[in-house]
């Protein structure tokens, strides 16, 4: 047993665990056939490439790129601050663009197939309606969203300075 | 420490990750993605898997177990399907953190220790590649956009089988430690104080060289709660209805088609259907078969008979829903008059030709419920042509799809 654990890594309920999950994925693919999997026609709108495709757009390209974007929005703060000491903020206004970017963000993952009209075909075939006032709609929100943060953040400046 | 574990460290440096908020955002999603995943089996039950209208149509043991689906509650199949897409949507943003809070394990070297590890990271795919891609294809999903040309059905299904076999063993693996984690800091103290500084022990997700904190520990929860909040309010509106329809600002169900009877969501249009006039207008007459003669009735005729109005919701698969008053015939009332007692089921079919939808078999219980109807009618005044004009079936809890519009023939099946 300690054998086992030296040499595999873990206890031996976690193999038994893997097993669990290989077996049942097995499972899957036996029943539904790998063919079901792959597209021979176009090679792209395949399940097996949009779910490996998946997990690499998330990895290596959104979570890159959200975290660049932070990390750029960050050293840009430093950087304006030490440009133009007169605007030196008491309170950092980083998480005053954080909140409605993220909110902006996330809107646009979850509905952009309306907000850049994507699929107008089969969107109008199903519910008779065009996908014209999403990007508006869109739009107006992230308005908002940063708007009201902007209000907020000065509000919050105007009452420190009160104070002090 | 080596080199390599330094460019790690000096590349993933917030001070907010730890064991304990990834086990937070954990515990959150052990609750919430069975609930999701359970709702989205029984749906598959509810479109009647032992008539072969369930798709995928074999899945071998893959399925809960068989049962008639329900009539009672008429509003089952709005609760759960609406649960399921609407929980669906609002856990994203979690999922998002949680896949925040351990991406440097995702680049941690060496990249496998042990078999053990090396066996976990595989089945992570599994985890990681399936709540993903039924995120993906479930967004695409409700909002009509079919660019990844597979069947949507096929794909989530066999997509959620994949992401079962990964999350069940992770949860198993981890949720000993997650409670472990859990009870070394509370939550109510989180919540209480600003806490900034890091978390201790040594877990990889803890950054060696940390940057300055930007947010408390409470910040982030409550950025990612609000995350969840957002999305809830953008969404909840589209099961209700009512006032909140107004704020599932950017989803298809969110949109008013205006004020009068007819004036309610749609789904799949008479032009979409390529329904023509011609066959919907005088001429038209509905076949009931299955007795020992075929029975024959036109509109006027169907009116004729005793007229029942219920006020039932109709709920998509895409998580909607909407509650109209209908009137029209009991489909137990055509099922004597085509003279068919002991009856095990009916085949409707519809006038449309092509759609996946344009025949469907219901079940002895969805055709002998005093609600379950051949409208003719709806909130007082004749179908419009996208609702179904002449007639259209609408049975308690049956998915939004399977309640058949422009109905041609019903055909009774007895024992």
């Amino acid at each position: 047993m300690r054998a086992f654990a030296r040499f595999y890594g873990a206890h031996p309920l976690h193999l038994l665990t893997m097993g669990f999950a290989f077996a049942l994925v097995g499972y899957v693919v036996h029943v539904a056939g790998i063919q079901t999997f792959w597209n021979r026609d176009v090679w792209w709108q395949s399940i097996g490439v949009w779910f490996v495709g998946a997990v690499l757009v998330h990895d290596l390209l959104l979570f890159p790129l959200y975290a660049l974007a932070d990390r750029s929005l960050k050293t840009g703060l430093i950087a304006v601050r030490g440009r133009v000491p007169q605007l030196q903020a008491s309170i950092s206004p980083l998480n005053y663009i954080r909140v409605p970017a993220l909110g902006t963000a996330l809107t646009f993952a979850l509905f952009f197939p309306g907000i850049i009209g994507q699929g107008e075909v089969t969107f109008t075939a199903a519910t008779g309606l065009t996908q014209d006032p999403y990007l508006g709609r869109w739009l107006a929100l992230t308005a908002c969203l940063f708007g009201v943060s902007a209000l907020i953040y000065a509000a919050r400046l105007s009452l420190l300075r009160r104070r002090t | 420490m080596t080199t390599r574990a330094r460019a790690r460290s000096a590349r993933f440096r917030s001070p907010l990750r730890g064991p304990w908020f990834t086990s937070i955002l954990g515990a959150v999603l052990l609750v919430g993605l069975p609930i999701v995943t359970v709702t989205g089996l029984l749906s598959y039950i509810a479109y009647g898997p032992q008539f072969g209208q369930a798709m995928p149509a074999d899945v071998g043991w893959l399925r809960l177990p068989q049962f008639d689906w329900p009539t009672d509650p008429a509003w089952l199949y709005r609760l759960t399907q609406g649960l399921h897409v609407g929980l669906g949507l609002v856990l994203i943003p979690i999922v998002l953190a949680k896949l925040w809070s351990v991406i440097p394990k995702l680049f941690s070297t060496p990249p496998v220790r042990s078999p053990a590890q090396a066996l976990e990271r595989l089945t992570l795919i599994a985890l990681v590649g399936g709540i993903l891609f039924e995120i993906v294809t479930g967004i695409l999903n409700i909002q009509y956009d079919y660019i990844f040309g597979f069947s949507f059905y096929t794909a989530h299904y066999w997509g959620a089988w994949v992401f079962i076999a990964g999350f069940v063993s992770h949860a198993c693996l981890k949720t000993p430690l997650m409670i472990r984690t859990l009870r070394g800091r509370s939550l109510m103290q989180v919540l209480q104080e600003k806490q900034f500084e890091q978390e201790s022990g040594t877990s990889d997700l803890i950054a060696d060289d940390p940057s300055e904190p930007t947010i408390s520990r409470r910040g982030a929860l409550a950025l990612v709660g609000g995350g969840a909040l957002f999305v809830g309010i953008l969404t909840v509106g589209q099961t209700t209805g009512g006032f909140l329809r107004n704020a599932a600002l950017l989803l298809p169900r969110g949109r008013s088609y205006g004020d009068g009877p007819n004036d309610f969501q749609v789904n799949r249009t008479a032009v979409a259907a390529q329904i023509s006039e011609k066959d919907t207008g005088a001429d038209w007459t509905l076949d009931l078969t299955g007795g020992s003669t075929p029975t024959i009735l036109s509109r006027e005729e169907l009116l004729r008979m005793p007229q029942h109005t219920a006020v039932l919701p109709i709920a998509c698969v895409e998580g909607w829903s909407t509650t109209q008053t209908w009137t029209g015939v009991r489909l137990r009332d055509l099922a004597s008059l085509a003279g068919v007692a002991n009856l095990v089921s009916a085949q409707v079919t519809s006038i449309e030709e092509n759609g996946p939808f344009r025949q469907g078999e219901l079940q002895s219980n969805q055709v002998l419920h005093p609600d379950s109807l051949l409208a003719l009618k709806v909130n007082g005044v004749d179908l419009s042509a996208d609702h179904g004009y002449p007639a259209r079936i609408i049975v308690p809890a049956l998915p939004g799809v399977r309640n058949t519009k422009w109905v041609r023939s019903i055909e009774f099946r007895r024992v």
